[in-house]
């Protein structure tokens, strides 16, 4: 069985600030990490390689310096690692992303695709259905658990806003996950020393035949036209005196608009 | 890459560095170098104090692929979920925006519904449809991706909108992206506001991005339909119309077989939950309420009629289950009161919260970020505060 997992190399966004003054990013200090929902996706992958057998690759598209990713990958108990990475590639929306993927994995030939639910950097959960319909094969969404997989099929619990679904569907498939699905393993120091000097495979756009009117910026259907900091209210009073007097002023003017 | 840097005039200052969202500018033989990353959202050329970095217009044709006839692309098209029969209350939400927007494009209003009854298609009429597209069979009453992706990808094939719109519900959020790319067209995720800009008629695109830290207005100019989702709680319900009327149009026929299927569903629902949506009043609590401040906010909340709310921190400490979060992760709330006591105020919390009516906010530190949104702002120990406000209230609802 050959799994292949998707991961990102995101901004640790809970570090990220704005700087109120020119309303920039403040990312001093700011490291990069693998998507969270992603260790999720490799762990699951790396279960299921140790209860039946698998050869579990990483796969990530992204600049050099996402390398780094897939070494931690590695570490966490990947067998392998592509790096999708041209210059063509840059500025991809999800659109132009999941081509790209799905592009490698047909190349690559793979049984099972895990992908995290969604990337921390953008929250848009859709590269992996979108990568799903590329590739012309079933996904499903949210798994929080995986039942079993028997006789070219799998059997997964898909979180829901009310509950769950079990859900059944034939191989090959692809999954993104959720945090409930499992604890992610830490990397093991036998591993880091291996990951360190292991080989990554490179690959381009000639490497996976990719239409090169599909990638980067120039393949995506949609553009970043701005980005601008949050809106800050402006109509705000802040009450003054001792708590006595605060809470009383506070009463006061939630009375003199009738809300009490 | 049409952002480029002006090697000659870049003095190495790098501001640009630390501007850029998307990590795409890095030093390279000490000057700034344009990446794979860049996402060409131009924020890099307003910090740059030397006008360094340029916006080199993309001299190559855009591809052919690009949508063919634009013109063609006309109506706005909302796909109302239903679950277990129930038509989900963000498809009424985006009625409410659908309805505005085609409007402003002079253009109609299509609802998509598959697997409920004509009565829920009526009833999305006097809500604002003009048209609903409808589909009764039994086969379509489960949620499965690979036949609501046939469906609508077909509906939307012969129908040419010029937008779709569809919540940010795990269902929306499973099927549509698969609609987007068999459509070979842009998807814009979790979208806060939606506009029509008046030159182009595109739809523009508001959204959080980098956990809700800063917002991108995303356009999809050469590409039809126009594709994006919305939480619930984020858009205002239309007006409800009981005398309009409108067309349905029934479409026959069971769905597609398909290589996936659902054996059963199993519902969770905690007997802690609580209705935020419904609620009135939100006495919200953070890290700095602590178990014990947890007590005394459920007693607030008693006394004003409402219910206890949190930051993602106080769930994380195990304080309060998970339906009480606000926020990003959470949920989106519109109280007309909402008190946050103990709570900094991270983006990601006031993305949740800030189109509250009236926030109140209590807060040791006066530097909190919390104090931007607040209406009225209180600077001390909630532990102070609280208790007050509790026997306060209390006297007047006696009185
Ligand atoms: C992808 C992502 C999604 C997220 N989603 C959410 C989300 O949905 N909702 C959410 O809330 N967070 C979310 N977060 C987390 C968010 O970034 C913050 O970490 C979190 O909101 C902080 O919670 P807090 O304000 O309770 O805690 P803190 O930031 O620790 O603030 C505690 C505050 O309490 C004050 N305080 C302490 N003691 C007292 C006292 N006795 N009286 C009065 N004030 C006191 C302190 O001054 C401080 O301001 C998300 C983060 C990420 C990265
Ligand atoms: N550049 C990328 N390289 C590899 N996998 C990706 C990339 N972008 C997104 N993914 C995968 O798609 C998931 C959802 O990402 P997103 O749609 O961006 O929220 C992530 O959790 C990853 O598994």
């Amino acid at each position: 069985m050959n799994i292949v997992v998707c991961i990102k190399q995101v901004p640790d966004t809970s570090e990220i600030k704005i700087n109120p003054e020119t309303n920039t990013l403040m990312r001093e200090g700011v490291k990069s990490i693998i998507n969270p929902y992603d260790l999720h996706a490799l762990e699951a992958a790396v279960a299921i390689r140790e209860e039946i057998g698998a050869r579990v690759t990483v796969l990530t598209m992204g600049p050099p310096q996402a390398e780094e990713a897939l070494r931690d990958a590695l570490s966490r108990g990947a067998d392998a690692a592509v790096l999708l990475s041209d210059r063509a590639f840059a500025g991809a929306d999800t659109w132009a992303t999941s081509y790209t993927l799905a592009k490698a994995i047909e190349k690559l030939g793979a049984d099972i695709i895990f992908c995290g639910k969604q990337a921390i950097d953008g929250d848009t959960a859709q590269v992996g259905p979108e990568t799903a319909e590329f590739l012309k094969i079933p996904h499903i969404s949210y798994v929080k658990k995986i039942e079993e997989i028997k006789n070219n099929k799998i059997k997964v619990h898909r979180m829901m806003d009310d509950g769950y679904d079990v859900v059944e569907s034939s191989l090959p498939v692809l999954l993104t996950v959720v945090k409930d699905l499992n604890d992610p393993r830490y990397p093991s120091l036998k591993r880091m020393v291996t990951a360190k000097i292991a080989d990554i495979v490179r690959m381009d756009k000639d490497a996976i035949g990719a239409d090169e009117d599909s990638l980067g910026l120039r393949g995506s259907p949609t553009q970043v036209r701005n980005i601008f900091a949050p809106p800050v209210m402006t109509e705000k009073v802040m009450l003054e005196g001792s708590p006595e007097e605060q809470v009383e002023s506070l009463i006061g003017k939630l009375r003199e608009i009738k809300c009490l | 890459m049409p952002i480029v840097v002006k090697i000659e005039t870049c003095n190495s200052c790098e501001t640009c560095i630390e501007s850029c969202p998307f990590d795409a500018i890095v030093l390279k033989d000490g000057k700034a170098f344009i990446n794979e990353y860049c996402n060409a959202c131009t924020t890099c050329l307003t910090v740059c104090p030397e006008g360094a970095i340029i916006d080199k217009p993309d001299t190559t044709a855009r591809p052919a692929a690009a949508t063919a006839n634009l013109a063609d692309y006309k109506d706005v098209m909302i796909f109302a979920e239903q679950r277990h029969g129930e038509v989900a209350s963000v498809s009424y939400e985006l009625l409410g925006e659908g309805r505005r927007l085609a409007e402003q494009l002079d253009a109609k209003l299509i609802v998509v519904l598959l697997g409920a009854d004509e009565a829920a298609a009526q009833d999305l009429i006097r809500w604002g449809a003009d048209k609903v597209i409808l589909n009764t069979d039994k086969s379509y009453e489960q949620f499965n991706d690979d036949v609501y992706s046939e469906a609508l990808y077909n509906i939307i094939e012969e129908y040419k909108p010029s937008i779709v719109l569809a919540g940010a519900s795990a269902i929306g959020r499973s099927f549509i992206p698969r609609v987007a790319a068999r459509l070979r067209t842009g998807l814009t995720a979790d979208c806060t506001s939606l506009k029509i800009e008046p030159e182009t008629r595109c739809l523009l695109q508001v959204r959080p991005a980098f956990g809700g830290n800063i917002m991108a207005t995303i356009v999809c100019p050469d590409y039809r339909p126009q594709m994006a989702t919305v939480r619930s709680k984020v858009m205002k319900k239309g007006k409800y119309d009981e005398t309009r009327t409108g067309e349905i149009i029934k479409l026959s026929g069971a769905a597609i077989s398909s290589a996936t299927s659902v054996i059963e569903f199993v519902k969770e629902v905690s007997e802690l939950s609580v209705d935020l949506h419904a609620a009135e009043v939100i006495v919200a609590g953070g890290r700095g309420a602590g178990e014990k401040g947890f007590k005394l906010l459920a007693e607030l909340a008693d006394v004003m009629g409402g219910v206890v709310g949190a930051s993602r921190s106080a769930v994380d400490e195990g304080w309060v289950p998970y339906c009480h979060q606000v926020g990003q992760t959470g949920t989106t709330v519109t109280p007309k009161i909402y008190i946050a006591c103990g709570i900094s105020g991270a983006v990601q919390h006031l993305v949740g919260m800030q189109s509250s009516d009236i926030i109140i906010a209590i807060n040791k530190n006066p530097e909190a970020p919390i104090f931007n949104v607040a209406t009225y702002g209180i600077v001390g120990n909630m532990f102070d505060i609280v208790p007050q406000l509790i026997s306060s209230i209390r006297n007047i609802k006696e009185n």
